[in-house]
Formats: structure tokens, C-alpha cells, sequence
């Protein structure tokens, strides 16, 4: 807000001669015969008339493509819309009444929560233990990057038929691992208790890369110097790694632990692809139940009304996001 | 990486000779760093081992209670012969190929030119939009799909590819990674163009986009891989066999298929060639491309 005051400032007030003096090289103050006050009217008819020109393709679809259906989507929620086009009318927050009293909202959300739970940790150590482990220097690099980051370039469709196929319960290449090593076998998607770590452990295998990538990246801007130094004072390798290297990368954990929450509320593809929501539902993401009550239940409006909940649990989270970084800043 | 470039000069005669001393006593150390991340490699290439193993079986074999790496009847391409004959896998390609490039022109071009806006000019109202902008960043496309559906029901776009297309063409994320990197051009180059009195768009097209090829192609990378892999919105917004996308084409193919295991993993494999394909071409630039944009979406 203070860097508007002063441009609007300077804009409008060209007879400041410290604003100008402070820097020089920006803006050198008008030749002889060019009174600014005379200059600057036009100028800005032009800079408003580009800015908005330049802005407008943006701004259109993200007007029609984003702004409208979120704020028809927040109107649909107050109707009775069906897909059948029956029930227009406007019927108050009795959707909203309705979707808090239904438990079938309430276990897609718990089964969401869930899952960004158990997914972040290993989405995030995993990541961190695969960069750390290249960034030492291992030979043929290429090699590393492309086995953990190639899944990340997968469709879920196809990540989900690699697994339901290793997840097979007779036939599956997990199963029969765990045989020859004399474990029981588990049926992977079959069982309301595991199938949701199945569907984590696919997911690992599947988005760690990007969080991999992120990590290296971060590590390889690390100064050497400091390596260096701490060499120079007996710093071992794990002693290197927690005093500097973890310090250093404190603002790229959070980070990744923020987005990888994000993205894992918004859980649905491998899911509907692997389990339909099941076994008993124990593994439908609220995702999934918006598009079940919209999409085969006909019920818009109600589809809606769950959206805009599960809008409001993102927009928490996010909020929460915003001032534990400004924290850290600080 | 630039701190990187810069002090290595400056401490050659020294630090060089010493950074290789602790490498040496490190033999068991790195050993052991080699061995984990060989493992940890060996299992996240098992799935891509298994599918492929799988896909040149044949069908008994596939499916015979005894699993092997090696199939009893030999290797047979008869999986890919019958999903090539099907002949919808190259149509999909084919569809997912245009419509994420499309994505990413559009996307490309729009943002950037708002980028420019947002980067050098002072209008007014800018303070607003880029509030406005930075706030959508958090709306999950998902809440979106009722209202999004009903909206290209109305537009009559159903079941074309404009209604793949034209919803995912709104990054807000990737305007403020492109405006960061304008920030960063230097305005005398500008200067001496203000000067002789070219218009915005040509100091636009001729000075900053040339400049700015390293982030134009990150973003582009990064925009057309998500496309490619969207699933929802165009399983959603398409019924139609002749214009899905491979993601949402192979859906349909398992439950077609049913138990045809060999067949389901050829299919997945050539999704997933092109994309595997692109990525060894162009390594470096992808992994560029998405460490940038996602260390700097945020």
C-alpha cells in the first residue's frame, strides 16, 4: 500500500523534487521545454487505456470462466436446481441445513481430512529424503531424476491401472511379494481398513517427484560455502545435513507442506479410478460426493451447497497458510 | 545455482582440492547414500517394469494364478497389436495432443500479456485486479464443475473441445510468476524504445518476450503437462468417444475390457510413452520448468 501512496504521489505530483532526487536514474526529471504537468495527463489516458487493453483477454475468460460460475455456483446453492431443470426457485440455506445434517457429507469430508493427514507426511519426508540423497553428489544424476519424478508425468488413469493391477488380491504383483516373504496377503482395495493406504501409497509413488524436484531445486541454492566452513570445522555429513541443510530449507518445507496439503484436499481421480469411493464408502473424498450428488443424483443446487462447504474448508486452510508464513517472515 | 556460478572462480585454488578430501573418506558413507536411493529407484521403476511385463503376455498368461516375471508361453505383442486395432488410443493422443497445446497457447498469451500489464504499466485499478487475481489462486477448480457444467450446457459447448479447452486456460499462479520475472527486466532496455515512441506491444513483443524465453518455456511446460492429466473437468464435460482425452479414453477401455490385463497395461503404457517420451528430450527444461513454477507459484 505505501509503494501506491508514493507512485500515485509522484504521478500526481510532479513538483516533488525529492521524490525525484532519491532516484535519479528512474525517472530523470523533464528536458528543458517539457513541463511534466502538461506531459502527464495523457500519459496516464494512454497507461490506463494499455494496462486494461493488455489485462482484457485475461480478463475475459477469467470473468466468464471463473467469476461467473463462482458466483452462479454460490446462487445454484440456493435454489433447488435439479439436472432436469425442475425446481429453480430460490429455497434460502435450506441446502446448506440439509448438507450439515447429512453423515454422508460428513464421512466424504472425514475420509477427505483424512487423507490429506496420511498423505502429507510421506509426500513431504519421502521428497526430502530423495533430494537429499541426490543432492550428495551421486553419479549419473539424469538416472535419479527421471525413476522418481517420470510417475509425476503420469495420467491418473494410468497410475491407476498399474496399481489396481499390483493391488490385485490373487493375481497382483504386491501380493504375491508379500507371500514369498511369508506375510499374509491384503486385500489392497477390497478392505474398508487399508484401502485408503493403498490409495496413499499409489499417490506417493505417483506426485512425490514433484515435491522431489522442488526440494533439489532448493538445495542446490544453497551456498557451498557453507559446506565448506563446516567441513573446515569437523562438520560430518549427518552434522552438515541437520545444521545446515534442514535450516536452510525451513521456508521450502513449509511451503511444500502447504501445497501438498492443498492438493491433497482436492482429492478425487486415483480414488474414483481405483475404489469408486468404496469399499462402504470408506474412501470417498468430498470431491467425489459433489460430483455423485450432482452428476447422478441430478441434485445442482445441493452439489452446490457442498462445494461451497468444502470452498470454505480450503479457504480456511489457505488463510491459516497466509499467516503462518507472514509469522515466519517476520 | 547462480551463487553457485559466481563464487567458483574466486575459491578454485582452494576449496576445490578440499571439498575432494572429505569425498574420499566418505567411500562408506556414499556407498550407503548410493544403495538407498538405488532401492528407493529400483521400487518406483517396478510399476512402469511390471506394467510392461505384463502388457507382452499373453492373456492366460497374464492371468494365471502364478506370478512371473517371465511368462511360461514366451512374450507376445499381441496386447498392443489388438489396442492398436481398437484404434482408439491414437485418437485420444491425438485429442489430448491438441487440445493441452491449445491450453498452452491461450494460456501463454493471455497471461503474459496481463503479466506486462500488471509488471510496467500504471493504470488504474491495478492495485485491484492484481488483489482480485491473487485471490483466486485459491479456488479449487473442483468447486467449480456444477456452475462450469451447466454454463457450456448453455453455450451449447457440451461435448466439443472448446469445453475442454477454454475453463483451463485461467492460471492465476503462473500470472505472478511471469509478472516476477518481468519485474526483474531491467527498464533501461525499455528506454531507449519509449524514447523513439514504440507502442507497448511492440516493446512488449520485441524486448520483453524475447527476453523472456527461459520463464515463457517453464510455464509452458508446467500448463501443458497439468492439462494433459486433467481428468475431471473433461471427464465431465465429455461423453463423446471421438473427442476424449486419453485420461478419460482409458477409463472407459477398463471397464471394457474388464479382466483383459494385458491389454489394460498396454493401453496404460502408450498413454504414458509421449509424456516419457517429451521428458527425455527435454529433461533439463522440464525439471527447470516445474521447480521455477513451483517454487515460485506460491
Amino acid at each position: 500500500m505505501s509503494s501506491l501512496a508514493t507512485s500515485e504521489s509522484a504521478e500526481q505530483a510532479p513538483s516533488l523534487p525529492g521524490q525525484f532526487r532519491s532516484n535519479p536514474s528512474r525517472k530523470r526529471p523533464s528536458g528543458p521545454g517539457r513541463s511534466n504537468a502538461s506531459q502527464s495527463s495523457p500519459r496516464r489516458t494512454r497507461d490506463n487505456l494499455n494496462g486494461w487493453g493488455f489485462a482484457a483477454p485475461f480478463l475475459a475468460f477469467f470473468l466468464v470462466f471463473l467469476v461467473w460460475p463462482l458466483l452462479y455456483g454460490l446462487y445454484m446453492s440456493l435454489t433447488g436446481k435439479s439436472l432436469t431443470g425442475a425446481n429453480d426457485s430460490l429455497i434460502g440455506l435450506a441446502n446448506y441445513a440439509e448438507a450439515l445434517a447429512d453423515a454422508d457429507m460428513w464421512h466424504s469430508l472425514g475420509n477427505t481430512l483424512y487423507f490429506t493427514v496420511i498423505s502429507t507426511v510421506p509426500l513431504v519426508l519421502v521428497a526430502l529424503v530423495m533430494a537429499a540423497l541426490v543432492n550428495v553428489g551421486l553419479p549419473a544424476q539424469w538416472l535419479w531424476r527421471l525413476s522418481y519424478f517420470a510417475p509425476y508425468l503420469l495420467a491418473s488413469t494410468v497410475v491407476s491401472l498399474f496399481f489396481s493391477w499390483m493391488y490385485n488380491p490373487q493375481l497382483g504383483l504386491i501380493n504375491d511379494s508379500l507371500a514369498k516373504i511369508g506375510l499374509p496377503k491384503v486385500a489392497w482395495l477390497n478392505d474398508p481398513n487399508v484401502a485408503m493406504w493403498a490409495i496413499v501409497i499409489a499417490t506417493l509413488w505417483w506426485t512425490v517427484g514433484f515435491n522431489f524436484l522442488l526440494y533439489l531445486a532448493a538445495m542446490q541454492n544453497i551456498p557451498a560455502q557453507h559446506y565448506e566452513a563446516a567441513s573446515l570445522d569437523g562438520a560430518g555429513a549427518w552434522r552438515q545435513f541437520f545444521s545446515i541443510t534442514l535450516p536452510q530449507l525451513t521456508p521450502t518445507t513449509v511451503m511444500i507442506v502447504l501445497l501438498q496439503i492443498l492438493a491433497s484436499l482436492k482429492i478425487f481421480d486415483q480414488v474414483y479410478q481405483m475404489t469408486a469411493g468404496g469399499p462402504a464408502g470408506s474412501t470417498r473424498p468430498v470431491v467425489q460426493y459433489i460430483f455423485e450428488t450432482g452428476f447422478t443424483g441430478y441434485r445442482l443446487g445441493y452439489s452446490a451447497a457442498i462445494s461451497y462447504i468444502f470452498f470454505g474448508l480450503i479457504v480456511t486452510v489457505s488463510v491459516m497458510q497466509f499467516f503462518i508464513t507472514r509469522r515466519r517472515s517476520a | 545455482m547462480a551463487t553457485q556460478t559466481l563464487t567458483r572462480p574466486a575459491f578454485r585454488g582452494t576449496s576445490a582440492t578440499q571439498l575432494r578430501q572429505p569425498r574420499k573418506k566418505m567411500t562408506a558413507g556414499r556407498a550407503a547414500v548410493l544403495a538407498v536411493a538405488a532401492i528407493l529407484a529400483v521400487l518406483w521403476l517396478i510399476p512402469f517394469a511390471w506394467a510392461t511385463v505384463t502388457a507382452f503376455k499373453s492373456e492366460t498368461d497374464a492371468t494365471a494364478p502364478k506370478v512371473s516375471w517371465i511368462p511360461p508361453s514366451g512374450f507376445t505383442a499381441d496386447a498392443f497389436v489388438k489396442v492398436f486395432q481398437d484404434g482408439n488410443i491414437p485418437l485420444w493422443t491425438w485429442n489430448s495432443l491438441y487440445t493441452s497445446a491449445a491450453i498452452t497457447v491461450i494460456t501463454l498469451a493471455i497471461s503474459a500479456l496481463v503479466a506486462y500489464a500488471l509488471s510496467r504499466i500504471d493504470f488504474r485499478g491495478k492495485k485491484v485486479l492484481m488483489t482480485v487475481i491473487i485471490a483466486s489462486i485459491i479456488i479449487p477448480p473442483p468447486v467449480l464443475i456444477i456452475p462450469l457444467f451447466y454454463q457450456m450446457v448453455a453455450l451449447h459447448m457440451i461435448d466439443t473441445s472448446w469445453a475442454i479447452i477454454l475453463p483451463q486456460v485461467i492460471h492465476p499462479a503462473m500470472v505472478f510468476v511471469l509478472k516476477k520475472f518481468f519485474d526483474q527486466i531491467p527498464r533501461e532496455l525499455e528506454e531507449a524504445a519509449v524514447m523513439d515512441g514504440a507502442s507497448r506491444m511492440r516493446i512488449f513483443t520485441q524486448i520483453i518476450l524475447p527476453l523472456s524465453r527461459p520463464i515463457l518455456a517453464a510455464v509452458a511446460i508446467f500448463v501443458f503437462i497439468s492439462a494433459w492429466n486433467n481428468f475431471l473437468w473433461p471427464f465431465i464435460s465429455t461423453n463423446d468417444g471421438s473427442i476424449l482425452t486419453l485420461p478419460v479414453g482409458l477409463q472407459t477401455i477398463k471397464s471394457a475390457y474388464g479382466i483383459q490385463y494385458a491389454q489394460n497395461m498396454a493401453s496404460a503404457l502408450l498413454a504414458a510413452l509421449p509424456l516419457i517420451l517429451v521428458f527425455l528430450f527435454f529433461q533439463r527444461q522440464i525439471i527447470k520448468g516445474v521447480a521455477t513454477t513451483g517454487l515460485a507459484g506460491t
